[in-house]
């Protein structure tokens, strides 16, 4: 702005409002202030030793040796540990049962009201939410004569740890949705499948081939609060008395600490891994966000 | 751009369409209300009308994507009515981009081949020369969010025309797209569709759309049919008050009908059918046939002249306060200022009235 000395004030007002009106940090790469960024370490500090410090706790105590030393032995017992092995395998091979469960269920049911049945989109929203509403024990006084049933009358398979997954797909429910809901909303699927469908393709394909690959993120989201539900669920399969990966580390605890630390900690940085790793597989199809210009052709 | 492709070229006829007494409710609203066109194999028909009237809901019910509560489609004379629409073999371009995000221009195109059991060689052949037809062959690699929305609805197009349709349907392919590029691929579409001979259904509402393109244009309102006819017929002879008002401009000037023709103006001008035929109405007269002339005794004022590149369009204020435009070339517009006292007439071309 420049004004002469004798101008009236009036002349530079507009130029001044202007400048008012900017949004702070916009356009400007405005430094922050020393106090600001001292207010971002701390921030900053409190937040990773709030999420570092038991992890940190965790390690020490796990590699504790004798007379003071470290020692990896917990995590090397964690291997002839055979009740953990099947705890570990029982509760991964859920987790497997849970996410293909889930997803053959929710998908198609969230395209279908998406595309085809707009208005029962909040119906479906509510049911997939209601799990969040009940309490994981009074699932269980519900469920528990339908599984002592499938116990006595369908033999090994109602017998078997693996129905858990009936249940963690339900709990597994509310999270899933919003993962995927989030994604489907990011597309015009109804466009989408009207397009597949007028060249030619059936629902099942243009599900698979058409939808799918574009909620992919949002797909491998629900995947992941799947698996992570599955390995840490301890209250139903407790009170089921089925032996999950948390009842293992539970019942371990009570007979050496060291290695059921260890365990728990392992599980963490494996669904740590998972998380980075889904990540960057969901983050892929993205390469080259660039919005571009229409030509003048 | 090359020209036809013998591929393309082989393609070079289209099928009729009929569209018989459709209705389609929605709720209580009654979205067709009676349809019935007939499709000549090869003609580009457009659709128009202002929102809700009933023309999308008639080009999904042709392609399949919604359904008819009553009425038949007839498709080459074949009832497909209740064929899904995988199965009717239609090629639509949405008024949304509907690119697949996760694939290249190139497999958008070759996806409809595909699902037909092509083989990679000619599919990647024939969805080439697609694109190639609608000027984006050097595009083939890029996705969907690399290209611009006008290039984006050039490859759905080319994919709507990769699978050689029986019809071609456009759902307001142009209205996301600004005004430059609009023209430009408006143009395109036409001059594909006729070197095709592809028989085509476009729905717009935009009426310079639709009126530049159709060989007929199909004026809709509240799920009927008003009136479907050539663009000059429509625009020059409307058969109803609704296309007469709602087509083009108008001015409503006050005039005595009687015996076929209306005094308006001073001047007789004949009445068009289904006119109001007798009394007071007002005469729906087209700002080209007012003429306007500056004199000294003109009872009129000019209010306002808008300069339109080779026309002008003035707007007059007549004795009786009625504000009427009228339109002429730059050179007949001459010193017209606001202020300037002008004699108005109507030219003698029959004109639309409707009762007071």
């Amino acid at each position: 702005m420049t004004a002469s000395p004798g101008a009236p004030l009036s002349a530079a007002a507009p130029d001044i409002g202007a400048l008012a009106a900017r949004p702070r940090g916009v356009g400007g790469g405005r430094r922050p202030s020393p106090l600001q960024r001292s207010a971002r370490i701390a921030i900053l500090v409190i937040v990773i030793g709030y999420l570092g410090l038991p992890l940190f706790a965790m390690l020490e105590f796990s590699t504790r040796g004798n007379y003071g030393s470290r020692s990896l032995d917990s995590y090397a017992a964690m291997l002839n540990n055979q009740d953990l092995i099947d705890g570990v395998t029982t509760s991964l091979q859920i987790a497997v049962l849970t996410v293909v469960g889930m997803l053959l269920l929710l998908v198609p049911t969230m395209v279908w009201t998406v595309v085809r049945v707009p208005r029962m989109r909040r119906v479906v929203e509510f049911l997939c939410l209601l799990p969040l509403a009940i309490p994981a024990i009074v699932l269980v006084v519900g469920i528990g004569p339908i599984y002592r049933w499938m116990g006595q009358h369908l033999g090994a398979v109602g017998a078997s740890p693996l129905t858990l997954a009936f249940i963690d797909i339900v709990l597994c429910l509310p999270f899933a949705y919003r993962a995927i809901d989030s994604s489907l909303r990011s597309i015009d699927s109804a466009t989408l499948a009207d397009a597949s469908r007028s060249l030619g393709a059936g629902w099942p394909r243009t599900i698979f081939q058409v939808i799918l690959p574009n909620i992919r993120a949002g797909v491998l989201s629900a995947s992941v609060l799947a698996i992570a539900l599955v390995l840490g669920e301890y209250t139903i399969s407790s009170l089921l008395s089925f032996n999950t990966l948390q009842v293992a580390i539970y019942l371990l605890g009570g007979r050496d600490p060291f290695i059921s630390v260890a365990v728990s900690l392992s599980a963490l940085v494996f669904a740590f891994i998972l998380l980075i790793v889904i990540a960057r597989v969901g983050g892929g199809g993205r390469r080259d966000q660039r919005e571009v210009e229409e030509p003048a052709t | 751009m090359t020209v036809a492709s013998p591929a393309i070229a082989s393609n070079g006829h289209g099928v009729g369409v009929t569209f018989e007494d459709m209705h389609r409710w929605y709720g209580s609203v009654h979205a067709l209300n009676g349809l019935s066109i007939d499709i000549a194999p090869g003609e580009f028909i457009a659709l128009l009308g202002p929102s809700g009237c009933g023309k999308t809901t008639a080009l999904r019910a042709l392609g399949g994507l919604d359904e008819v509560d009553q009425g038949r489609i007839l498709v080459d004379g074949r009832d497909i009515t209740r064929v899904p629409t995988n199965r009717r073999n239609m090629g639509i371009v949405f008024q949304a981009y509907s690119l697949f995000p996760n694939m290249t221009a190139r497999d958008n195109v070759a996806y409809g081949l595909r699902l037909r059991g092509v083989d990679r060689a000619a599919r990647k052949k024939k969805a080439d020369e697609m694109l190639d037809l609608v000027g984006l062959a050097a595009q083939a690699s890029r996705y969907p969010h690399q290209m611009s929305g006008g290039q984006q609805q050039r490859v759905a197009l080319a994919r709507a025309l990769a699978i050689e349709p029986s019809v071609l349907l456009l759902d307001e392919p142009l209205s996301a797209l600004d005004a430059k590029v609009r023209r430009q691929l408006r143009e395109e579409i036409r001059r594909i569709q006729i070197m095709i001979g592809i028989t085509t259904l476009f729905v717009t509402h935009d009426q310079e759309e639709a009126l530049a393109m159709g060989d007929r244009v199909g004026v809709m309102s509240a799920g009927r049919l008003e009136q479907i006819a050539a663009p000059t017929e429509l625009y020059d002879r409307p058969k109803t008050r609704f296309v007469a008002e709602f087509v083009g401009l108008t001015n409503r000037i006050p005039g005595t009908a009687a015996n076929g023709s209306v005094t308006v103006l001073g001047a007789n001008v004949p009445l068009l059918d289904g006119s109001a035929h007798s009394g007071a109405v007002f005469a729906l007269v087209r700002p080209e046939n007012i003429r306007v002339v500056a004199t000294q005794d003109g009872g009129a004022r000019v209010a306002a002249v808008s300069f339109l590149g080779s026309l002008c369009r003035a707007q007059v204020t007549l004795p009786d306060e009625t504000l009427v435009v009228a339109q002429m070339s730059a050179a007949e517009a001459g010193d017209l200022q606001p202020g300037t006292a002008v004699r108005v007439s109507v030219l003698p071309s029959p004109v639309f009235a409707v009762a007071d």
